[in-house]
């Protein structure tokens, strides 16, 4: 039976091995480990740059950092986790799992999700590649107007900033369409919408978010590219543009971007919860219509950023009144979580420790959230520590546990292989003792009025030894996640066999085998429960091999072309050179179209 | 009165056991004082959002204790122990889920309706016989204009108290922000846009902040004290102010020179002090901070040095080397032509 599903795989560009195979596949789970190697690359820079900023910050009056790299570090910091980071590692996982989860063969669109990736690879170095002239960019991830105008930013640093993260965005929103796609047409019959397991659930809203969110700062960072390179004035003041537009559509992707960041974490930690509580989600219909609810909510918010601004006391209380009541289905998740372990049999294995931290630290950044929805309360907060801490306390604590909870969940059904118990413990403590040292002194040192984005405060200021506790704990942190990488060098060669469902999972993905053979399903299985493998019945038979010969497409070339075409464009806005762009373009038009016309069947 | 004062004591009261809760909290012991405390306010708007912000603290620890306390309670007591029997499956409790959607609702309305009446009462609009102060941005300075008085000056701001005080703000480049963590919320100051902030400081002394809002390059070096005098010293300060400076002929010998080192054209134009610095009856740029009553300032530079003459060397030699991306050039100065300027500048008291 073997046989015939490799004739049907060997097609011109489908090699299962070797460098190539890799550049050219289509398949949603090669893609998901690209996506997450990628990503998780990109998570070490980030951190890295976080270390230097962490010993520049080490004490007061340092000189270790200059001004000016300091501010290209925290910019990159912030846009590396952010768009490089956080975002693709849930991508790896939308990759490997979704279509595994809802009985599916692939994505709707394999070369486009191919094309996704390579594109957000691609997008990342060429931000990354700014590094190598010096010229990083340096206005900060949020880039407020007028300082990244071509007046006050001639150098190439924020053209960089703004032609990549116009290349991760096209790569998101393409991924985006993709996912939903997937999700509402490949489900496996009987995987009606409410039978959906939670993290599918929760993927797909954040979809939503993306092809929502993301045209908005593509037309804000048209507009600064427009600015900044034709000298049209939309955000210059005296020109009649307005240098505040900036920032409403800033934050009006910027909010939606927070819940595309922390709504695929909150839907790995109600699949892992369930799962080592041995007993199902509290409440699935509340979780996921808050899901929902959150995803929406998620667009009233955006001022609640620009509270400093001065916008008037009628729009400051419409946000702050908004803004708090988004704590309100959060906060249900949060007692649904806990209720779904009340009553069980909590095995404490590495992927529910990370699971349960998320939910302790989401708490607190949650709690501090609350605190600067109010305005004036804001006013002595917002651009000091007190917010760098909320934020990583629900980017740190939050999305990148949940992140670790998925990797530990998912890791043997994606290489077969477990990672060490003893390891992910000693990897999980370091991140709970280094995230909460690096972060919670942050709380105070703001309080007692240390602005962020300041490479160097005075010593009179009083808050040394709290910015000497944060640089501890950003080590300690580095020093974990050197054992995980240790963990994951040595399960490679060490770690014990999984098997289909090594945790007991109660979703499909846990149906086959590990890792999931090319086609994934023998068959496609039919679903009669919102738990198939709890349920007496609850999924059909899938055979051991498959039945009948299973059509798996092949590779192709021209979505990584495609993606190496859109550089060669960008690479042209980034000189100036009208030729380069049009040979971009061209090259754009050419492989698109070969794309177009290849013999490629799903 | 006597309200106020009782008031003033409960404010008090509140901020000091929340500054003892965070001391509390502190996983580092630290000692000395925080000059740029948000917890420790000394005007009506620091203290009215010290109070919001103390009845938020203790919602949330409030909060957090009961949900931490419940998620440590349940990992406890249901961890997996050999011969429980295999969990019930509940799906859900519509009741509970009920309960605790409507529970977080009540406490924010707790936090709502302070929220709302602290906004519309420091909106920024300050009683008629307000102190009336024109701030502008600059990368990386603050310009503070009196238009009653007449005076232009820089860094270090001048206020009496118990006197309300309406802050008019601006930008002449970026969007700052201007902050005084003490006197109360920070607010930006946008290019062509005039924002307000208004205040009434409750107590004398020299207040630190800085600017809030990144700026590029020296944003870290962006600080401004606020020196709040009691009424006759405030007037005092004000009549200096507007006392015209010494004339030069009048000056010894090495301050003249000095006052000839500022007033010469260099190439290009932007090289000249004179193009950028205004000081009455000599010169009138107005790029850079007005330089008239230099000395009766404590800093220099954006505030990041103190003004005496060690500190006017150190910038005078090498402006981007101690403020980074300082718009002001080094223009090569010899070591006479510094001994000269800072005679000069210091004459201007």
């Amino acid at each position: 039976m073997a046989a015939s599903v490799e004739a049907h795989t060997a097609g011109a560009s489908q090699a299962r091995t070797g460098l190539l195979s890799w550049v050219t596949t289509t398949d949603h789970k090669r893609i998901g480990i690209l996506y997450g190697v990628s990503a998780f690359v990109f998570f070490l820079v980030g951190g890295l740059e976080a270390l230097l900023i962490r010993l520049q910050l080490m004490s007061a009056d340092n000189d270790l950092i200059g001004a000016e790299t300091f501010n290209q570090l925290f910019t990159m910091h912030g846009t590396t986790m952010v768009f490089l980071a956080i975002m693709p590692l849930s991508a790896a996982f939308f990759n490997f799992i979704i279509p595994l989860q809802i009985g599916a063969r692939d994505v709707a669109f394999p070369r486009l999700n191919a094309f996704s990736y390579w594109l957000f690879l691609l997008g990342g170095l060429f931000l990354n590649a700014s590094f190598l002239l010096g010229t990083a960019p340096d206005g900060g991830w949020f880039g407020y107007l007028n300082l990244t105008s071509r007046q006050y930013s001639p150098g190439l640093n924020i053209d960089f900033w703004v032609l990549g993260l116009q290349i991760v965005g096209v790569a998101s929103l393409a991924a985006g369409f993709n996912f939903i796609a997937t999700i509402i047409n490949l489900r496996a019959p009987g995987m009606k919408l409410m039978r959906m397991p939670v993290f599918t659930w929760m993927s797909f809203v954040t979809q939503f978010i993306v092809i929502t969110a993301f045209p908005v700062i593509t037309i804000a960072l048209v507009f600064l590219m427009f600015d900044r390179t034709f000298g049209t004035t939309f955000f210059s003041t005296a020109a009649g543009g307005d240098v505040l537009l900036w920032q409403h559509l800033f934050w009006l992707f910027g909010h939606p971007e927070v819940y595309i960041l922390i709504l695929p974490s909150m839907g790995i930690v109600s699949e892992v919860l369930p799962t080592f509580s041995k007993k199902p989600l509290f409440g699935y219909a509340v979780v996921v219509y808050s899901g929902v609810l959150i995803g929406f909510m998620g667009w009233g918010v955006w001022s609640h950023h620009m509270f400093s601004v001065g916008l008037g006391p009628i729009a400051d209380s419409v946000f702050a009144a908004s803004t708090m009541m988004i704590a309100i289905p959060t906060g249900v998740k949060i007692f649904n979580w806990i209720a779904t372990m009340w009553g069980g049999q909590i095995e404490f294995k590495t992927p529910m420790l990370f699971a349960i931290g998320f939910v302790a630290m989401f708490i607190i950044g949650g709690l501090s959230g609350v605190m600067h929805a109010s305005p004036p309360a804001d006013l002595q907060q917002t651009d000091t520590y007190f917010v760098v801490a909320h934020i990583h306390y629900v980017l740190f604590g939050g999305a990148m546990l949940g992140l670790f909870a998925g990797i530990y969940y998912w890791w043997p059904k994606i290489t077969g292989k477990l990672l060490n118990e003893t390891m992910g413990k000693v990897h999980f403590w370091f991140m709970m003792i280094g995230l909460n040292l690096a972060f919670f002194p942050m709380h105070l040192s703001g309080l007692l009025g240390m602005p962020r984005r300041i490479y160097t405060y005075p010593a009179e200021l009083g808050v040394e030894s709290y910015n000497a506790a944060s640089t501890v704990g950003a080590i300690v942190l580095a020093v974990g996640l050197l054992v995980f990488l240790y963990n994951v060098w040595w399960s490679r060669s060490h770690g014990e066999e999984a098997g289909d469902n090594p945790w007991g999972g109660a979703t499909l993905e846990w149906a086959i085998s590990s890792p999931p053979p090319v086609y994934n399903f023998t068959v496609i299985p039919e679903v009669r429960s919102r738990l198939p493998l709890w349920r007496e019945n609850g999924v059909s038979e899938i055979p051991q091999t498959p039945p009948e010969p299973i059509h798996v497409p092949g590779g192709s070339y021209w979505p990584v072309l495609t993606a190496v075409g859109v550089i060669v464009i960008a690479v042209g806005a980034l000189l100036k050179s009208v030729p380069v762009a049009i040979t971009g373009a061209a090259l754009v038009v050419f492989f698109a179209y070969r794309w177009a016309f290849e013999p490629f069947e799903l | 009165m006597q309200i106020s004062l009782r008031r003033l004591r409960l404010q008090q009261h509140f901020s000091q056991r929340l500054s003892s809760a965070v001391v509390l909290l502190g996983v580092t012991a630290c000692s000395g004082s925080y000059p740029q405390s948000t917890l420790n306010p000394a005007s009506d708007f620091g203290v009215a959002i010290d109070n919001l912000f103390t009845g938020i603290f203790w919602w949330a620890v409030f909060v957090f204790v009961v949900v931490e306390g419940l998620l440590i309670i349940t990992i406890v007591r249901f961890r997996a122990r050999p011969g429980r029997p295999k969990p019930k499956f509940i799906h859900g409790h519509t009741a509970l889920e009920i309960g605790w959607t409507l529970a977080p609702a009540v406490i924010l309305v707790f936090i709502a309706v302070p929220t709302i009446q602290t906004i519309f009462r420091h909106d920024g609009t300050a009683p008629d016989g307000a102190l009336q102060v024109e701030v502008v941005g600059h990368q990386w300075w603050w310009e503070f204009k009196y238009p009653e008085y007449g005076i232009v000056t820089a860094t270090e701001l001048h206020v009496a108290r118990g006197r309300p005080v309406a802050l008019t703000m601006t930008s002449a480049d970026v969007i700052h922000s201007f902050w005084i963590p003490r006197l109360g919320g920070k607010r930006d100051v946008i290019l062509n846009r005039v924002t307000r902030l208004a205040f009434t400081p409750d107590s004398v002394g020299v207040f630190m902040g800085q600017c809030a809002e990144f700026c590029g390059a020296s944003h870290a070096n962006m600080r401004a004290t606020v020196v709040v005098d009691d009424a006759a010293d405030f007037e005092a300060w004000i009549a200096s102010q507007q006392t015209p400076p010494t004339p030069v002929d009048s000056l010894s010998p090495l301050a003249q020179r000095g006052a000839g080192v500022f007033t010469e054209r260099r190439e290009p134009a932007s090289n000249s002090c004179i193009a950028c610095h205004a000081i009455d009856g000599v010169s009138f740029g107005v790029l850079g901070p007005n330089l008239t009553h230099l000395d009766s300032r404590a800093r220099i530079a954006g505030g990041i040095i103190e003004n005496n003459a060690m500190g006017l060397r150190r910038w005078l030699s090498d402006p981007p080397g101690a403020k980074p991306g300082s718009l002001m050039p080094n223009v090569s100065l010899t070591e006479a032509e510094i001994d000269a300027l800072v005679a000069y500048l210091q004459s201007l008291q």
